[in-house]
């Protein structure tokens, strides 16, 4: 690469980088202010006891891992289904289902308080007290994450080679076999690929979860939101750090593991092709 | 078992939770306080024309920017092979990780009137500039927060491009700027296309970017909807009809742009 092309990417990674730097410098520094004065890890103890924080954290986990379990598994059933469907309602559903994924975040979380204010008045003619809260926004969460388990799963069915479902059928599967025995490992990396996609982007979520959100548990997001209301808090910066750290851990490892998995791949067939010469 | 039946559970569910809710934006868009029929809620969502033109405006000139500091790096990310490729992949993605409203923040610390560039600005002799709460830094807030959207689908058709293409042009006589009128940008145009709609709507739509950088006086659509359903102006009446124009006005741009006609729409979304 010539030196003016590595300067255009250096410059641009520093723009990338540079405030999520000064936000990690700024989570030791001792006082409040502005200017560096002292190596310090205080707002990190202090992170770790608010009791508030901790809550959001926990609220965070299960509504992603609630939300994702259910989406996953009812995407990848109306993948199978809407796959032998006839065309005419296949689009239609199809239609609905890029709907929350190209509408604007904050009509998706519009929409969802207007339902969700108007179940309640419902319910409460009924005697029923419904309150925004975790259900609110498992319900939420898993109708944005239904579309990406869809879209993700879809492809991988569409390769699927039926005829090895029909071999496993004439070989004395009933269809539910076939389907467990069969097609979930055809698709398997595409189901996988949706919880995983499902879990990020609930987690990441802030603009319905705050349209959603009852008065009692709010998800990380939107505790981070009401901190940075208040301007200077060096909890925020704290917090930073540590979900940095999270996150490149995650994403090294992955690549790690990526990494082996192919060098062992290539080593295997190096092997194969070794021993086909012999 | 019918495989068909599958599905079911995700008809209704779309149903219940897709279809339902836009069919009660629609509703209140339509109906007054008491619930009878009332077109002042539309009426009344005119008046912010201005603010619906500001909102466009500044999307809209974010995505340029967005394209244009982002085509480069893309187009040199799918020139690169190997562990550098993979890695640089990586340190793209690792701030999109990060939390959005994390990655605005940290350009409040950073442009606020007492703020860490203006410290060094300071330091340097160089009298202090007033960076918060402008247009300037709303914009700073959305190139940074959507250029990954912009890179990684620009990125994904690129390494698609062989170097043989761009070879055979040149031994056929191709300078430098043929080959990229020629060869790259025809074939990266799925990419700009799904990129630009990947900037845009969340910049059109964005309460947050504008109130954290962009203070009292540069209020988005975005900010109108959020202030009728969560704030004081509390009026949902008012905020439906609001979020049923920002829709329209979404999916004409879509139309416009032809993101939605043509195959592979699936690919594009994911």
């Amino acid at each position: 690469m010539k030196w003016y092309s590595k300067t255009y990417i250096g410059v641009f990674l520093a723009f990338l980088y540079l405030p999520i730097m000064t936000l990690i410098i700024f989570s030791f520094n001792d006082t409040k202010g502005r200017t560096f004065t002292g190596f310090t890890i205080k707002w990190f103890v202090q992170l770790f006891h608010d009791a508030a924080a901790l809550d959001a954290l926990w609220t965070t986990i299960v509504v992603a891992l609630v939300s994702s379990v259910i989406a996953t598994i009812m995407g990848t059933a109306a993948a199978i289904g809407l796959e032998k469907m006839d065309t005419k309602l296949k689009a239609v559903v199809m239609n609905l289902t890029y709907i929350p994924i190209i509408n604007p975040e904050i009509i998706t979380g519009v929409s969802f308080m207007l339902l969700f204010v108007t179940a309640k008045k419902w319910l409460a003619t009924m005697g029923i007290d419904f309150q925004f809260g975790w259900a609110t926004l498992i319900l939420a969460h898993i109708t944005f994450n239904v579309p990406y388990v869809i879209l993700n799963v879809l492809p991988k069915l569409r390769q699927l080679d039926q005829s090895l479902v029909e071999a496993a059928m004439d070989l004395g599967c009933n269809p539910m076999q076939a389907f467990l025995k069969v097609t979930i490992h055809e698709i398997k990396s595409g189901i996988v690929a949706g919880f995983l996609m499902s879990l990020t982007f609930s987690m990441d979520d802030f603009v319905v979860s705050y349209f959603t959100t009852g008065a009692k548990h709010q998800t990380l997001s939107v505790m981070i939101y009401a901190m940075t209301k208040k301007r200077i808090s060096p909890e925020i910066n704290a917090l930073s750090t540590v979900i940095f750290i999270a996150v490149l851990a995650v994403l090294v490892s992955v690549n790690l593991l990526e990494r082996r998995n192919e060098k062992r791949l290539k080593q295997g067939s190096l092997k194969w092709k070794g021993g086909a010469a012999r | 078992m019918n495989s068909k039946q599958a599905a079911y559970p995700y008809l209704m569910w779309t149903v219940v939770f897709i279809a339902v809710p836009l069919g009660l934006i629609m509703y209140f868009a339509f109906t007054d306080m008491q619930g009878s029929l009332s077109m002042d809620n539309l009426i009344r969502a005119g008046r912010y024309s201005s603010v619906f033109i500001k909102s466009i405006w500044l999307a809209a000139v974010s995505t340029a920017l967005c394209l244009i500091i982002g085509y480069p790096v893309a187009y040199l990310m799918s020139r690169m092979q190997g562990i550098g490729s993979r890695t640089l992949l990586m340190l793209l993605m690792l701030p999109m990780w990060m939390n959005f409203l994390l990655r605005t923040y940290a350009w409040m610390t950073l442009l606020e009137n007492n703020g860490i560039i203006n410290h060094m600005l300071g330091f340097l002799g160089i009298g202090h500039l007033n960076m918060i709460n402008t247009q300037g830094a709303v914009v700073m807030g959305m190139i940074y927060n959507y250029i990954p959207f912009m890179i990684i689908p620009l990125h994904s058709v690129m390494v698609k491009i062989q170097n043989d293409v761009m070879e055979a042009a040149q031994d056929l006589g191709a300078g430098p700027r043929e080959v990229f009128t020629k060869i790259v940008l025809p074939l990266s145009k799925p990419g700009i296309k799904t990129g630009v709609m990947m900037v845009f709507v969340p910049a059109v739509s964005t309460f947050i970017i504008s109130q954290m950088l962009g203070g009292g006086h540069n209020q988005l659509i975005g900010d109108i909807i959020e202030m009728q359903f969560l704030g004081n102006a509390y009026n949902p009446n008012l905020g439906s009809a609001i979020s049923l124009v920002l829709m329209l006005l979404v999916l004409m741009c879509m139309s416009v742009s032809g993101f939605l006609d043509d195959e592979g729409v699936e690919e594009r979304l994911l």
